[in-house]
């Protein structure tokens, strides 16, 4: 078995995504904390089917950079989530869900009429679930990815405290005059770059589970917010790096793996926090 | 005494309608001003424009002799996502000390000293490790209010701090606010609860989307409209 591991960690495109699907796994358990307790885990998933739209529009447009029109789309999208979930006529939740699905099927109606490659299924599969993508990873990609796993963590860590105050009590933050609307904003715009970033890993319908697994497990057993966060980014590191060895052994889909490790932990936290009782909900 | 915030003739509301009207009122250092009101009569309005978050129709609010609406130490009301947010008691209060910060991204010794001492004024200290969802109600308060405090010495606005807490802990809220009080510390207190306002209050604002009353607590109780008041709560609690 380390032999056959030993084998495909001397290609570099498989060193690649290890590297990439750590990175990526890291910086969602980071962020997943705060989404979580916003209550705004709903934001990724709505998020990731934009982004599979625009993707699909970078494809059907022939860009070789696919980034270019998938971030900004992305982060635009982002941001108009957070407004909504604020006070408009549309609520939040079914705003979510309206652009979401829009997104979806606009993707797919596109990838379905201007197909890139003969294989429309494998290909709208493989951008639903990751299959592949991450394993046909470039150097450059894993350069961008590695520069903005920099950006978001550093980010996270200037802003840990605020980033903090804005998740537990926003009506005290702005009385004291904290700039609630625009950390939330950055909180919105790295979501946005997380999402684009996972998409590669485990594909737009399962990067949710990236966000909210490592999140949730980590709150059955830690009381302090640091303590939660510290633990949610182990876990979601130790998943990924043991669903892509599972997926490369046995060759299964990187993405399902990944977020299979990620249920079991969750399950396993859960028991155990049922037994020994320290959680009351 | 010097006045801290001055209120004339504001009136307060949204583009679709003004919710409250003809609030004139004054605060001065050390008073413990209640404000009184059923729902519904801008009590949560005119907390919003207290703390500069939300700006008069007309009229005037002035903050006074070196004070300003960020220097007010606010104590809201819970919400849901906090009361299973996990979150150590030390971590909430230090975050009371985030507008000291600035740019600074990590609290420096002296922020920390402050919410080790603030702590130990409410009688917190030994809490500081604890979860935050695991406390009673009584202990949930008073952690938010060592955050308040460590936002500021010098005047607390507290929005219906004993909403939710058993007797005993209403009794020790309203002691320990009456104490920081004696302590030179304003208190603006959002209330529904007629009793505590006449038994610790100084001043009372009743509001009822115009201003009913502004004045001494002793002057209140001569009116006809704090009589009726405390005749229809009594009634209420009989």
């Amino acid at each position: 078995m380390l032999d056959t591991l030993k084998e495909y960690f001397s290609f570099p495109f498989v060193r690649y995504a290890f590297v990439v699907g750590l990175l990526i796994a890291l910086c969602s358990s980071l962020l997943g904390v705060t989404l979580v307790l916003k209550r705004f885990s709903f934001i990724g998933d709505g998020l990731s089917h934009v982004a599979f739209g625009a993707m699909a529009v970078a494809a059907v447009v022939g860009l070789t950079d696919r980034m270019i029109i998938i971030i900004p789309v992305t982060v635009i999208a982002a941001v108009l989530l957070l407004r909504t979930g604020q006070n408009t006529k549309i609520k939040g939740d079914a705003a979510v869900a309206m652009i979401s699905v829009g997104a979806l099927a606009i993707g797919y109606m596109l990838m379905n009429r201007f197909p890139t490659s003969s294989n429309i299924s494998a290909d709208v599969c493989s951008t639903l679930f990751g299959s592949t993508s991450i394993l046909t990873l470039k150097r450059s990609d894993v350069l961008m990815c590695v520069i903005m796993a920099v950006i978001v963590i550093a980010v996270f860590v200037l802003f840990y405290n605020k980033i903090f105050s804005v998740t537990f009590d926003e009506n005290f933050s702005r009385a004291t005059g904290i700039p609630v609307n625009k950390y939330n904003l950055l909180i919105a715009v790295i979501t946005a770059l997380i999402i684009v970033l996972a998409m590669n890993l485990v594909g737009s319908l399962l990067i949710s589970a990236l966000i909210i697994f490592p999140a949730l497990s980590a709150m059955r057993l830690f009381k302090s917010f640091k303590g939660v966060i510290l633990c949610s980014a182990v876990i979601s590191v130790i998943c990924a790096a043991v669903g892509i060895i599972l997926s490369i052994l046995y060759s299964t889909p990187v993405g399902s793996t990944i977020v299979i490790a990620d249920m079991s932990v969750f399950f396993l936290f859960w028991i155990i926090s049922a037994f020994t009782g320290r959680n009351k909900t | 005494m010097s006045e801290q915030i001055i209120c004339r003739n504001a009136a307060l509301g949204y583009e679709d309608g003004i919710v409250t009207e003809g609030l004139d009122f004054t605060v001065s250092t050390g008073d413990y001003l209640c404000i009184l009101g059923e729902n519904g009569s801008g009590k949560s309005t005119l907390i919003k424009a207290l703390l500069g978050l939300k700006h008069q129709v007309s009229g005037e609010i002035k903050w006074c002799s070196g004070f300003s609406a960020g220097e007010i130490g606010y104590l809201p009301q819970q919400t849901p996502v906090q009361r299973d947010f996990p979150a150590s008691v030390k971590e909430i209060v230090q975050s009371g000390c985030l507008s000291k910060t600035g740019l600074r991204p990590f609290y420096n010794k002296e922020e920390k000293k402050l919410c080790a001492s603030t702590m130990k004024l409410l009688g917190i200290d030994d809490l500081a490790d604890k979860c935050y969802r695991e406390l009673s109600g009584g202990q949930q308060q008073r952690v938010l209010l060592a955050r308040a405090l460590c936002a500021t010495r010098k005047m607390l606005l507290l929005d219906e701090p004993v909403t939710g807490l058993d007797p005993k802990a209403q009794n020790e809220m309203y002691e320990l606010i009456a104490k920081l009080n004696k302590q030179g510390i304003t208190i603006i207190m959002v209330s529904h609860d007629i009793h505590a306002a006449v038994q610790y209050a100084s001043h009372i604002l009743h509001i009822s989307k115009k201003q009913l009353f502004f004045g001494k607590k002793s002057d209140y109780l001569k009116t006809s409209i704090g009589k009726s008041f405390l005749d229809s709560e009594e009634n209420n609690h009989a």
